[in-house]
């Protein structure tokens, strides 16, 4: 059977493996991302394709799609978003249980696309941290994968204090998120 | 007898011709008739109730702004369809701005109570009488009525875009050397 991830750096022998805690918890946590699809336009569309069966993104442990915001670790928001749905996609956010990651597919996710508009919020990150943006309108399933790729590099590396750091806490009051 | 743009206005000027201010046939060819806040509600009525007119249907209501008519800046125009003879008309009636309260339709169609509400959101006309004049689609705190031709299209808030290719800057002429 072949390596559907590469090992983590570490040191191994006849029967046994070392490595530190948070590599191993990084390599669980990087292939079992139970995503949120927070679609509302064409983006979606893509991401549907991207969930089917020729780009199959349960190739990256992504199996199960998570509609419920309490049970999921990567909130993706494909679309527009109107400001009028500003404050839901916030409660969606507040939501998620820790570590969570935030993925914008799209132009008008990452900036509000064509939409300069009084009504179209001028991108998420407006109101929530954004992790990785995926550019494209829409962007090909290729790119959203890519995307996740990128997330997942993340989710990897990240060191399992992170969400305790004084850098992290500021962000997230920047956001008034408490 | 099927209703004609020429039979429905004869109709109309031999029941009740103090309806009228003014009528055209506009360039869609749909008969077009402007009448006074103060009757258009007996006027709705009577195109419904009357046995040859039969406008059973309120296809839609709307306002516009025209800045430059002083006086009469705001129309609502109401589009009637009957169903029986496939006759479609339109009615429009001018407020100033100083004072755009009409009023409400929802006493003839109950179907007038969101488009109602829809042109408060937008355009600030005071229906009065309405059940219920609150904003429908636009975020409940918004302090302006956006589709006035006074305020932008543009959100101000954004912050990827070089604003001499998005009209921001100069004006048509000097953009464009003419």
């Amino acid at each position: 059977m072949t390596n559907v991830s590469e090992m983590p750096e570490g040191y191994g022998g006849e029967g046994f493996f070392a490595t530190s805690l948070s590599k191993a918890v990084g390599l669980a946590r990087a292939n079992s991302i139970w995503p949120l699809p927070f679609a509302t336009s064409c983006c979606g569309i893509e991401f549907m394709a991207t969930m089917g069966t020729d780009y199959d993104l349960a190739r990256f442990g992504m199996e199960r799609l998570s509609f419920s915001p309490r049970q999921a670790d990567l909130l993706m928001v494909m679309g527009t978003i109107a400001k009028k749905m500003g404050p839901i996609l916030r409660q969606v956010y507040v939501q998620m249980a820790e570590p969570k990651w935030v993925i914008a597919v799209g132009a008008c996710a990452s900036s509000g696309g064509i939409f300069d508009s009084y009504s179209v919020l001028q991108g998420i990150d407006k109101v929530i941290p954004v992790d990785v943006y995926v550019p494209g309108c829409p962007p090909r399933p290729e790119q959203i994968i890519d995307g996740i790729m990128k997330i997942q590099e993340l989710v990897k590396n990240e060191p399992l204090r992170r969400r305790h750091s004084p850098e992290y806490q500021h962000l997230l009051e920047k956001y008034q998120i408490a | 007898m099927s209703l004609t743009n020429e039979t429905a206005l004869a109709r109309i000027e031999q029941q009740a011709p103090h309806f009228i201010v003014h009528h055209e046939i506009s360039h869609d060819s749909l008969l077009s008739i402007e009448t006074t806040r103060e009757q258009i509600i007996d006027f709705l009525q009577f195109l419904r109730d009357d046995e040859m007119m039969r406008c059973n249907f309120l296809t839609t209501l709307c306002a516009v702004h025209y800045p430059e008519q002083e006086g009469r800046e705001m129309a609502i125009v109401y589009h009637l369809h009957n169903w029986m003879d496939n006759f479609r008309m339109r009615l429009k009636v001018f407020l100033p701005i100083s004072d755009p309260s009409i009023p409400t339709a929802t006493t003839v169609w109950l179907s007038a109570n969101w488009m109602e509400r829809q042109e408060y959101d937008f355009f600030g006309i005071n229906f009065t009488g309405h059940p219920n004049l609150v904003r429908i689609l636009n975020v409940d705190d918004m302090e302006v009525f956006p589709m006035r031709k006074e305020y932008k299209l543009e959100d101000g808030t954004r912050t990827d875009k070089d604003d001499r290719f998005f009209g921001r800057e100069g004006n048509f002429e000097q953009r464009f050397d003419i």
